[in-house]
């Protein structure tokens, strides 16, 4: 009892979350070992440890901020397929010269409005147009990187504005700024799904929409809302690339939206939604970029490491259906023996 | 009940006032207008009785994929620019589309028109391979830029850079450095493009024979895919992996932009590092001298502007005045020059 107790502070993430998300660590525990038995020379250096663990969280601070989005999508019954265009043309919009004008303040706010309201479009599409997510988005990664080739007249727009590429350099007691502003927004997306009703009705209408509706949730104005924190998220995104980059571009952010649902996926996310978290999203993500990191220092080919991602997510969905049977399994021979 | 629909209506007044004022500043911010960068051409000279005294007028057809890259879009802004330079060319471009098939299309509709001479520039030479042949047996000469077609029969004239001699280029100029620094077992990071291209492949093998020449060999190689912020992490992958490094070639520097960025985050200087292709940037930076950036290996889209140059005495059935032939050559292929900052700014023009 006492230690459901103590469990219940966790509850939002907890029970099987917690356990799935302590497998994630395991994996994450492997890659370091194995990163320690390849290139024992450089693990041999306290430095380069801790300079690489902040390296690995930098990799993974953009598409991180970008899997919360994408996290809340998910769990809400929907899919965004776009939100690598919509980082692109958010980055694009707030990298042109008459932007740059304005200044960081202004770049930032562009950023951020582009993708909130591209999101938002996405979310009226879905819910009031009644198009299927996966159209909707795809349609959207479309038009919305067709859009951002147009600004930028196809070419590479560099940021000569110092504050935002120093978003990319600076450091705060020894630690970058991006992994500051993503474990800002990890916490914040943590705090919404956990421990508001914004959080709770999320789940709802992700696990069974019709229920939601009838207890008096506006399932619609709902989804238009968790495609516009997708597309807010972008924007965040958007600036954090443009800043590590110098620069904007039309391809850039290129398949994001895989990297971003595949580290949901694996993070415990259910792709028919209703079930999730954040956390597990997170650890999704920081797994991607170790494999990136491991291959880097071991000079080992790209086309290698992207087969090793693709077993890690099958494997993940693997492990989740199996885990998903088995309780499923539990709970009927329990109706049956109590019914 | 009407207090609330009030407070709705309200609200609904905000919101959509605030999302207009949004989207009429946002609007606003699109505009891209600068100082258009000089296109690459030839002037027509001025002296009488050579090559560029109007001759027949000559209809040129163009085609190049659509611009999803610094370099490509120079190569249709420089066909433009030169062929607006002779008054005897009239110039007709179509767009390519998104892929072969879409470019096969466009040529078709373009040959339809029976221009003189097709100048193309294919998304793939093999999958193009049967338009030249086409065009070339309904009497149309073609002149292909840079990816070639298998085929001899399939065009006229042939242009490009040449991949494998960038290669070349970069690890020549890295390895007379080190030797000239006496470093004798130097470690040397590649940052490649999108590495399943052969272009891709052809300056890795150039690079990868040179070095070898010198008893050198690339330490690391993370491929990028032409993005500044896909270079920026090949790079940081890189800088990661070599905690000491001599020297960097990156075969693009449009991606060379995140390169640089990811070297200036870490505030590593202890190497240099080569670049690709010759952007404008690339030269003004080889020329401040204030990043590792030292030099670049150019693959000008200049020879855009060739290629309708000699479309032109292709069309006119005129050879290339300094040489003994009547005609045009069959075959050009541009040498890889290198750019330090001794020459760059004789360069600086055909940055792109």
């Amino acid at each position: 009892m006492s230690e459901r107790c103590r469990l219940s502070w966790w509850r939002g993430d907890g029970g099987e979350g917690a356990r799935r998300n302590l497998g994630l660590i395991g994996v994450l525990v492997v890659l370091i070992l194995i990163g320690i038995a390849t290139r024992p020379d450089l693990y041999g250096d306290s430095g380069w440890v801790w300079n690489n663990i902040l390296t690995i969280l930098k990799l993974a601070s953009v598409v991180g901020v970008v899997t919360v989005g994408m996290t809340f999508v998910i769990i809400g019954g929907g899919i965004d397929l776009s939100v690598g265009a919509i980082v692109a043309l958010a980055g694009v919009w707030c990298t042109t010269l008459a932007t740059q004008g304005y200044g960081a303040g202004g770049m930032i706010f562009t950023a951020l409005v582009v993708g909130l309201c591209v999101g938002l479009v996405n979310g009226l599409l879905v819910s009031y147009g009644r198009l299927v997510p996966f159209i909707a988005t795809l349609a959207m990664m479309v038009a919305a990187r067709g859009l951002a080739a147009q600004i930028s007249g196809k070419q590479t727009q560099v940021s000569d504005n110092a504050a935002i590429n120093g978003i990319a350099s600076t450091d705060l007691l020894g630690i970058p700024l991006l992994v500051y502003i993503l474990a800002t927004v990890v916490v914040a997306g943590w705090v919404l799904l956990n421990r508001t009703t914004f959080g709770r009705r999320t789940v709802a209408v992700g696990g069974n929409p019709e229920a939601a509706r009838l207890a008096g949730i506006d399932v619609r104005r709902h989804t238009v809302l968790l495609y516009g924190l997708s597309g807010l998220c972008c924007g965040i995104a958007a600036v954090m690339l443009t800043a590590q980059a110098t620069s904007a571009q039309a391809e850039m952010a290129n398949l994001y939206e895989l990297d971003a649902i595949a580290a949901a996926i694996i993070g415990g996310t259910l792709l028919s939604g209703g079930r999730g978290t954040i956390v597990g999203s997170l650890l999704g993500v920081v797994i991607f970029s170790t494999i990136t990191n491991l291959f880097a220092i071991n000079g080992l080919s790209t086309e290698a490491q992207n087969m090793v991602k693709g077993g890690i997510i099958v494997a993940a969905v693997l492990v989740q259906q199996f885990q998903f049977r088995s309780l499923a399994q539990f709970l009927s021979r329990n109706r049956l023996s109590t019914g | 009940m009407t207090q609330h629909s009030r407070d709705l209506s309200r609200r609904r007044l905000l919101f959509g006032g605030a999302a207009l004022g949004a989207g009429a500043l946002l609007a606003g911010c699109t505009s891209n207008e600068a100082a258009p960068t000089a296109a690459q051409t030839k002037a027509a000279e001025a002296a009488a009785g050579g090559n560029s005294a109007p001759g027949k007028k000559v209809t040129v057809g163009f085609s190049a994929p659509a611009a999803n890259h610094g370099w490509i879009a120079a190569i249709t802004a420089n066909a433009k620019a030169q062929a607006g330079v002779y008054s005897d060319v009239e110039f007709t471009s179509v767009e390519a589309g998104a892929d072969a098939a879409a470019q096969r299309a466009a040529l078709s509709t373009l040959l339809a028109q029976k221009p003189d001479v097709i100048v193309v520039l294919p998304h793939d030479g093999k999958e193009l391979n049967a338009f030249g042949l086409e065009a070339m047996k309904a009497g149309v000469p073609v002149v292909n830029l840079d990816r070639a077609f298998p085929d001899a029969r399939a065009y006229r004239l042939q242009i490009k850079g040449d991949n494998y001699g960038m290669g070349v280029a970069a690890a020549t100029y890295i390895a007379e450095q080190l030797k000239a620094k006496g470093v004798s077992t130097p470690i040397i990071g590649e940052i490649p493009g999108v590495d399943s291209l052969e272009l891709t492949q052809e300056r890795s093998k150039g690079f990868a024979d040179t070095l070898a020449s010198y008893g050198f060999k690339v330490a690391n190689r993370r491929p990028a895919a032409f993005t500044a912020d896909s270079g920026q992490q090949a790079a940081t992958g890189l800088l990661q992996a070599l905690p000491k490094i001599d020297a960097v070639w990156n075969h693009d520097d449009d991606q060379g932009i995140g390169v640089l960025a990811a070297v200036n985050q870490t505030g590593r200087k202890e190497f240099f590092m080569v670049g690709g292709a010759g952007s404008k940037k690339a030269m003004e930076d080889i020329l401040a001298d204030k990043t590792v950036l030292k030099a670049t290996v150019t693959y000008s889209p200049s020879m855009a502007s060739s290629a309708i140059s000699l479309a032109r005495l292709i069309g006119q059935g005129r050879g290339m005045s300094d040489l003994v032939e009547l005609q045009v050559p069959k075959e050009i292929v541009l040498a890889s020059e290198t750019i330090t900052k001794e020459n760059a700014s004789n360069y600086l023009k055909l940055g792109f």
